[in-house]
């Protein structure tokens, strides 16, 4: 299974590449084993009546969301996402163009829901559920990262993610789950976050930051846990705590909390940001993993709810956490809930509450990747399009030197850094290095052209993505980091 | 009354209530299926508005497959835009007096069939000659084209080869919808022409072509983008919550 990793060749200009027919059909992520699928009440193994019970579960989701039904009819076969997926770019296989990947599933719609597909199957492509269509489910919906940059492009905004979220609904409900989210979401449910870190252990590593900021600064830089009272409660995504860059990022935000004298903390309840339920397009598990967070504050008693660096975190967030497990009613009306920590950082910036020393960042030619849940799923500030502004306003006012990237690949043309949606383990990493060459590529450009040496993000996967995946292109791991990394670096401390 | 009256008039009968009964069952069915959660796809308009607007442009000016591949959207549009300009001009055929617009578009309605034939034609050519989306193609989508082509190279046949009588085609026309049955005037083209509009519209909302009405009930495209200032909360989902307290 562990087959060669290869990074395709830098081109100098993106190239559609010609079709690799199969080329990743061996593909497949790790399943998830019993214990893991029945933690979260799914079956353990491929239950005997597989088809059946597929079928039965499409149907009630057919009844259940608005979108898969839609988008399933909705397709014209016009081919204008057929180009736009970054692993179909980097692997040339045609189940990874999103029309190809939605047909997966569109042909056992089409053959069990729809009239033409009952009557005349070979005219309308419409299929049965074999094991081997199965083993393609597998494949393909493991090989999507649901960053929408599809539906961007489509005329009827049919969204891929979409399709792949109920795909992986369905392989759920059969018995059939991936190892890597699965695992994941048991370890949220029980310990509180991905990572597995239990409180105790999570105090620790504060404290140690806690000493490592002192070090640096020489000022007592607090990173609060469990502090009752405190008025912001800040959920951030777990790799914060303990994963490089991402813990640069943390120490931006307690600096920026420190320098704006604003009483925060953490929880060890609600010690998760991200939430896996959303790429398994499960709704009970989304809210299940989300509870925590509404748990968190209530018994922390904080008044405002801020969001670290983490794209599909953010977007459950902001689009969802009303939803699944609002109101907010109690909380501070002045503020946004949830805040993300660039609007409130954005906000502090405006205020003229932080100011920054920005030569502290002069070694750095910066360059912004906007990850896709944040620039295709999300918002931040008041106007549309504020996801994209806010970030590159805070990069600016810390940094001297900033440089965009082909304007064809950033803001809502983004491309996924290749290890989003519950792909980003190493039993999917040929698939991932593949999926980073188009961004790979608007990095090159910028590398040549500007001597850009640091990708700066807000999100933990893209985070850890890039780190991995960087040198197989031949760049330094450590040119990728947090927007709050630079701020850290620049900002202002100590008594005014 | 001719057998060929006879035929087409209960053949246009026949499609006309499929394609109703269809799009409206599609229809009554897309409206009551729930959209739990918020998933525009951002940036996207924060109000109603907003949203229309959103709409507005994709229905009329096909944003978003603009932004995606010039051929295609130069094709799709030119077919799409023909299409509706033909449409209209075909108003001639259902109204009496024929309203003032329909007769001042006549003379582009024409130029209208010719560029939604031409279309067609490079929307076709595109799905033999471009390695991607020969790959993506299954035989209703060549079909489709084939149906739509028909359906214009007959029209314009009538137009530029053999004319058929017009003032007994308004007089059959008007006549279905008054159920007051005028005879057909016998002309090949004309039959040809009729079968396959009687068998676009009845297939209508049983195909692909369900991306006209489709489109309107996108979450991606129709939802507002303002899941912070109010709680988005379907039937289902409210259930669970009020479950959960």
């Amino acid at each position: 299974m562990a087959a060669t990793v290869t990074a395709p060749p830098l081109k100098p200009y993106p190239v559609i590449p010609i079709l690799e027919v199969g080329a990743m059909g061996k593909t497949k992520t790790f399943p998830a084993n019993a214990p893991m699928q029945q933690a979260l009440g799914f079956p353990g193994e491929l239950v005997e009546d597989w088809h059946d019970k597929a079928i039965f579960k499409l149907g009630e989701l057919l009844g259940k969301y608005r979108s898969l039904k839609v988008y399933l009819d909705a397709c014209v076969h016009c081919g204008a996402c057929t180009d736009k997926c970054h692993y179909f770019l980097g692997t040339g296989d045609p189940k990874n163009m999103p029309v190809a990947r939605q047909d997966l599933l569109r042909k056992v719609y089409r053959r069990h829901f729809t009239w033409s597909g009952k009557w005349f199957p070979k005219l309308v492509g419409a299929e049965d559920l074999t094991k081997e269509v199965l083993d393609d489910w597998y494949s393909y919906f493991n090989q999507c990262s649901e960053c929408r940059r599809c539906s961007v492009f489509c005329p009827y905004g049919i969204d891929t993610a979409e399709i792949t979220m109920a795909a992986r609904e369905i392989m759920d409900s059969i018995g059939l789950g991936a190892k890597y989210t699965n695992e994941i979401i048991g370890k949220v449910h029980k310990v509180g976050n991905n990572l597995g870190l239990p409180g105790p252990a999570l105090a620790d590593t504060l404290s140690s930051i806690e000493e490592d900021l002192k070090e640096e600064t020489g000022l007592d830089i607090r990173l609060p846990v469990d502090e009752k009272g405190a008025e912001v409660l800040l959920v951030t995504p777990s790799a914060d705590f303990f994963a490089e860059p991402h813990v640069y990022s943390l120490m931006g935000y307690a600096k920026v909390f420190h320098a704006a004298g604003i009483s925060w903390t953490l929880s060890t309840h609600a010690s998760e940001a991200g939430n896996f339920g959303l790429f398994i397009g499960n709704y009970g598990q989304m809210q299940k993993i989300a509870t925590r967070v509404r748990e968190g504050i209530l018994d922390l008693g904080a008044k405002r709810l801020v969001v670290g660096e983490c794209g599909h975190a953010w977007r459950v967030a902001y689009n969802f956490w009303n939803t699944l497990i609002g109101p907010f009613d109690f909380l501070d009306p002045n503020y946004p809930v949830p805040q993300h920590i660039c609007e409130l950082t954005y906000d502090l910036i405006q205020r003229g509450a932080i100011s920054f020393d920005k030569s502290a960042n002069d070694r750095y030619v910066v360059t912004f990747h906007d990850s896709c849940n944040v620039a295709r799923a999300s918002r931040m500030g008041g106007m549309p399009g504020g996801q994209f502004e806010i970030p590159r306003a805070i990069v600016r006012a810390v940094a001297n030197k900033f440089v965009e990237m082909n304007p064809e690949t950033i803001r809502e043309k983004t491309f996924c850094c290749g290890g989003g949606g519950g792909l980003l383990t190493d039993d999917l990493l040929d698939l991932r290095v593949k999926g980073a060459l188009p961004r790979m590529e608007a990095l090159q450009a910028v590398v040549e052209s500007d001597g850009v040496n640091f990708m700066a993000t807000i999100c933990a996967i893209c985070k850890a993505q890039f780190s991995k995946v960087l040198p197989y292109y031949k760049f330094n791991m450590s040119m990728v980091g947090g927007v709050h990394q630079l701020v850290g670096n620049a900002i202002r401390l100590g008594p005014k | 009354m001719t057998p060929a009256t006879v035929f087409f008039a209960l053949l246009l009968y026949a499609a006309a209530l499929l394609g109703a009964a269809g799009l409206v069952w599609r229809i009554r069915d897309y409206a009551r299926t729930p959209a739990p959660l918020k998933i525009p796809t951002t940036p996207a308009p924060t109000t109603t508005g907003g949203v229309v607007l959103r709409m507005l442009r994709e229905v009329t000016l096909f944003e978003s497959l603009f932004r995606a591949n010039l051929w295609i959207w130069l094709f799709g549009w030119m077919f799409h835009v023909a299409l509706a300009l033909v449409l209209a001009r075909h108003l001639r055929y259902f109204t009496q007096p024929v309203w003032f617009w329909v007769e001042w578009i006549q003379p582009f309605g024409m130029y209208g069939g010719l560029a939604m034939v031409a279309g067609l034609a490079a929307l076709w050519a595109r799905r033999f000659l471009v390695e991607r989306i020969r790959y993506i193609s299954t035989p209703s989508d060549h079909l489709m084209l084939a149906l739509l082509l028909g359906i214009g190279i007959s029209g314009l046949s009538m137009k530029f080869l053999a004319h058929t009588d017009i003032i007994a085609v308004k007089e059959f026309a008007l006549g279905l919808i008054l159920f007051d049955w005028q005879p057909l005037p016998v002309h090949p083209g004309l039959f040809v022409h009729l079968f396959l509009v009687a068998v676009l519209i009845a297939i209508f909302p049983y195909s692909k072509l369900l991306h006209a009405p489709g489109v309107f009930f996108s979450p991606g495209r129709n939802q507002s983008d303002n899941p912070r200032e109010q709680r988005h909360l379907a039937p289902w989902a409210a259930a669970l919550d009020k479950a959960k307290v």
